[in-house]
This record gives C-alpha cells, structure tokens and sequence, in this order.
C-alpha cells in the first residue's frame, strides 16, 4: 500500500511536469509552424534556434503587471484561469502512458470507468471560460463566455456519442483495456474499427480545445480577444497554457481510443514491456504518437478560415449528433449480427 | 448585379476541396525560403536618393562648407536646425574669408527627414544621407552637434574646386 502511495505520487508529478514541459514547447511549435507557413522564421532568438523561448516567455508573464481592472467580479476573476487549466491536468490521470517500468503500470489511476471520469473532468473545462465571460463584466468576453457555453455543449454530446461504438467493440470502459484490445496488427487499431466515431470525436475535439476553425469564445476579429480580453500577465498565460493542456488532453484521449496508446504493432512493441528498455520505448511511443495530434492541431489553425457560429450549430446539431446516432445504432447492429 | 451560386455537390459540402487545397498551400509555404530578414545583423541595402539623417560634409581639402547663412535653419519646417554663426570677430585661422559656424545643431528628435536644408543650401554642405536608425537614450544625446554631424557626414566629392582659383 505504501507503496502504491509512493509509486503514484513519482508518477503525478513526472507526469503533470512533462505535461507542463509539453504545454510550453507545443507554444513554441505553435510559433514555428505558424511562422514556417506563413513565410516567416518564428521566435529564434532565445537559445540555440529559440528553444529557450518558453523560459523567456515565462519571465515576462511573471514579470507583468497584474492588472484587475475595477469593474469585474474579483473572486471569479481569480478563479476563472485556474479552473481552465484544470481540466487538462487531471485528464492524463486516467490516460495510460505506457506499459510498465518495472512492475509499475505506466498510468496514474487504473480507473474502471476511466471514459466517464474524462468525460465528467472534460466537461468542467466550459466552467473556467464562461466564469471568465461572466467575471469580465464587460461586453466581449460575455459574448466569448456564451459562445462557449453553446458550442462546448453542444459538442460535448457529439463526442460523447462517437466514443459509445468503441466501448461497444471493445466491452470495457477501462482505458487500459482498450489499448490492450487494440495491440497486435494495425487493423485492430479502433480507428480501423470505427473511422465514423474518429471523424466526428476529432472534429469535435477542435470544438472543445477551442481551436481554429472552432475557436468562437476567442475570435479575434470579432470579439476583440473574447472572454480573455480582461485578462493580463499570468492570468493570461493560464488560459494559454490551459488552453494547450486541454489539447494535449485529448489528443491523448485520441491516441488512446483509436491509435492504439502505447503499442506499436511491430518489432513485438503491442505487449507489455518486460525490460526497462522496452517501457522507455512505449512511453516515447505514445508521446510521438501525440506529437503528431498536436502538430495535427496547430496545423490545422493555419490552414482553415473561422466557421460562421450558426454554421458551427448547424454542423454540430444536425450533422454531427445525427452521424454519431447512425454510428452507434449501425456498430450495434453489426456486432449482433457478428456474434 | 445578382451573382448565381452553383449548387455545391457532396464532396465539396464535405468541405474536403478546403481540406485539401488548404493543405496544399500550406506545405507549399511551410518549405518555402523564408523571408524574414534577421535585423540588427543583415540591414537594407539603402536605395540611392534615400533621405535620411541630415549630415554635414568637408570638402576635399578637409574644410567645412557649411559658411552659416542659416537658410536652411529658415527653411527647416520643424525648426531642427539651430545655427550660431561666429559674429564679426574674425576666426584667427581664415580671417573673414568664411563665415564659419560656431556652432551647428540639428535635433534629430525634430528633424522631419524632409530634404529642405539639402535642397536650400547654395554650398551643398549638408545632406540627407543613407542613416535611418537614430537611437539614444536622452533627448540630449539626440541633438547632434557640429563635430558629430562633421563626423558622421564625411568628406563630399566636390567636382567644383571652389577654392583652387582664389
């Protein structure tokens, strides 16, 4: 038991800080790609090809003032970056990083119901963006928070509905287990499975992470800076950071449930790993594995033009709610008839 | 004018002509040369007739042009030019020959680059030259006086050798 204790709170904190490690550079990515394809070179000043940035970008937060302007809601004002950043960190608890090192399975808590507490955690992250609209007290961030609150709600049940085919195929609502279902041979990759249930949780992933072409609570041109507009120095840089944390969240959340986690079907790498080597190996693995998610998002933010908010409605309603129906009633129908 | 919408078909309302040519075009971009220039160490090639900094010049033989008749501190639209001319005693090193300045001081902070002294000066001894980064860290520092103009303006090459015939 005590050691459970012991081995869980090393993996908390290695976990949260590489998270942590991972928001900052997936910054400065976002910087270098958006630069790359826009003409440009990016931030390349601050250490060898401006890999340091993070750290400058961090001393400028701090060193900021910490402006509250006089008319907004303290107490939420405070509370609003702290609970967008939430999310994202206690997403990855459940996440199933590796195999093992040693005897010690590579995730924070091997939860039973791991889909439902991403789920239920996820859904917070609407919180901290419409307490921001609402503590703002000022007219854009309001517009930002209400956007939010219709579009991340909306989204949330397109989601929710796309991953019930995946628990249908795989019969258990452990993540962990439904890696293990996924190892041995591509095709076994749930993506192969059920392609429609990946379309529609990506797209709605973009919905929830805020991204572009879904980024309506921002939206620069229209709503100034939406429900961060208020916002300054550190708070600020919360939402920025949440903002990324909650991508790196699901794209786990998408490596895991449809790209097999930390298994690669070759070299025998779909097991679990017997030497420390091996566990190494699985944890680079799947962070490659969400490297390519996150590069997928960024991307993604430099290709496309904003929707329009009722184009945005009308695909998540009448779209993507009924596909994700079809999906669900068509997966139940072929595996009754399989079995 | 009433433009007609051709009707989308399936595959473009599945946005995917977006998906595609918006990929296209941004891998295109993603590898192609840069052209960022990194400032403070590769610099604009000044193009010639470019009006910069105000300078003032010597001739050939390393005397100052400048003979302070002060039309361009006349004609100087935001009054940048201020001009001390030597009065009526005689510099011992010229005699009258020259009127001198005493001192000359363009502030910089003022100084709208617009070519009028340049253009004013029947001695051709200032002009606007390539300089267009003026930095400094007080007002003071920005008002350049006579041997920092002389300094930094150089020598002109003068085809007409005013002095040789005298």
């Amino acid at each position: 038991m005590n050691e459970f204790i012991i081995f869980s709170a090393v993996k908390v904190v290695v976990a949260v800080s590489i998270l942590l490690f991972m928001v900052s550079y997936t910054v400065v990515a976002e910087r270098r790609v958006s630069a790359w394809i826009q003409d440009r070179m990016g931030p390349n000043r601050v250490g060898p090809w401006g890999l340091l940035q993070p750290a400058a970008d961090a001393v400028k937060a701090f060193l900021k003032e910490d402006y509250v302007p006089g008319h907004v809601r303290k107490v939420f004002f405070w509370l609003a970056p702290a609970i967008v950043m939430l999310p994202g960190l206690v997403t990855i608890a459940v996440i199933p990083f590796g195999s093992r090192l040693g005897q010690v399975p590579m995730v924070i808590a091997d939860l039973n119901v791991g889909i439902l507490y991403t789920f239920g955690i996820v859904s917070l992250g609407v919180y901290g963006i419409v307490l921001a609209g609402y503590a703002s007290n000022s007219k854009y961030p309001f517009l930002g928070g209400i956007r939010a609150t219709a579009q991340l709600i909306s989204y949330e049940i397109a989601m929710g509905l796309s991953v019930i085919p995946l628990f249908m195929i795989v019969g258990n609502l452990n993540l962990s287990h439904v890696v293990g279902y996924q190892a041995g041979g591509f095709t076994n990759w749930l993506i192969f499975k059920a392609p429609l249930s990946f379309i529609i949780f990506l797209v709605a992933a973009f919905a929830e992470t805020n991204r572009l072409p879904f980024d309506f609570p921002e939206a620069e041109n229209e709503l100034v800076a939406g429900y961060n507009t208020e916002f300054g120095s550190m708070k600020f840089a919360m939402f920025f950071m949440g903002e990324y944390a909650n991508m790196i969240a699901v794209s786990a959340m998408m490596v895991t449930l449809f790209f097999g986690g930390w298994t690669l079907p070759l070299f025998g790498l779909d097991q679990p790993a017997n030497t420390l080597f091996v566990g190494v190996l699985h944890i680079g693995i799947f962070l490659a594995k969400l490297s390519a998610f996150l590069l997928l998002f960024i991307w993604v933010r430099w290709m496309w033009p904003r929707f329009r908010f009722d184009q945005l409605m009308d695909l998540g309603w009448r779209r993507f709610i009924p596909l994700a129906l079809a999906n669900l009633l068509v997966t139940a129908v072929v595996l009754w008839a399989i079995h | 004018m009433i433009i007609e919408r051709k009707p989308l078909t399936l595959w473009e309302r599945l946005y995917m002509p977006a998906v595609i040519n918006g990929f296209w075009v941004t891998v295109q971009h993603f590898f192609r040369k840069k052209v960022t220039m990194q400032y403070p160490e590769e610099r604009w090639a000044v193009p010639e007739g470019y009006r910069g900094a105000p300078y003032l010049v010597r001739d050939q033989e390393g005397r100052t042009k400048c003979v302070s008749c002060q039309l361009c501190e006349f004609v100087c639209p935001p009054k940048a030019i201020k001009i001390t001319p030597p009065g009526p005693t005689p510099n011992p090193a010229t005699g009258n020959v020259e009127k001198l300045p005493r001192e000359f001081e363009i502030n910089m902070l003022r100084c709208i680059f617009c070519g009028l002294c340049q253009e004013v000066c029947p001695e051709e001894a200032i002009f606007l030259m390539k300089d267009y980064s003026l930095t400094g860290l007080t007002r003071e520092e920005m008002i350049y006086d006579k041997e920092k103009l002389l300094a930094l303006g150089g020598t002109h090459q003068d085809k007409i050798h005013k002095w040789q015939h005298k």
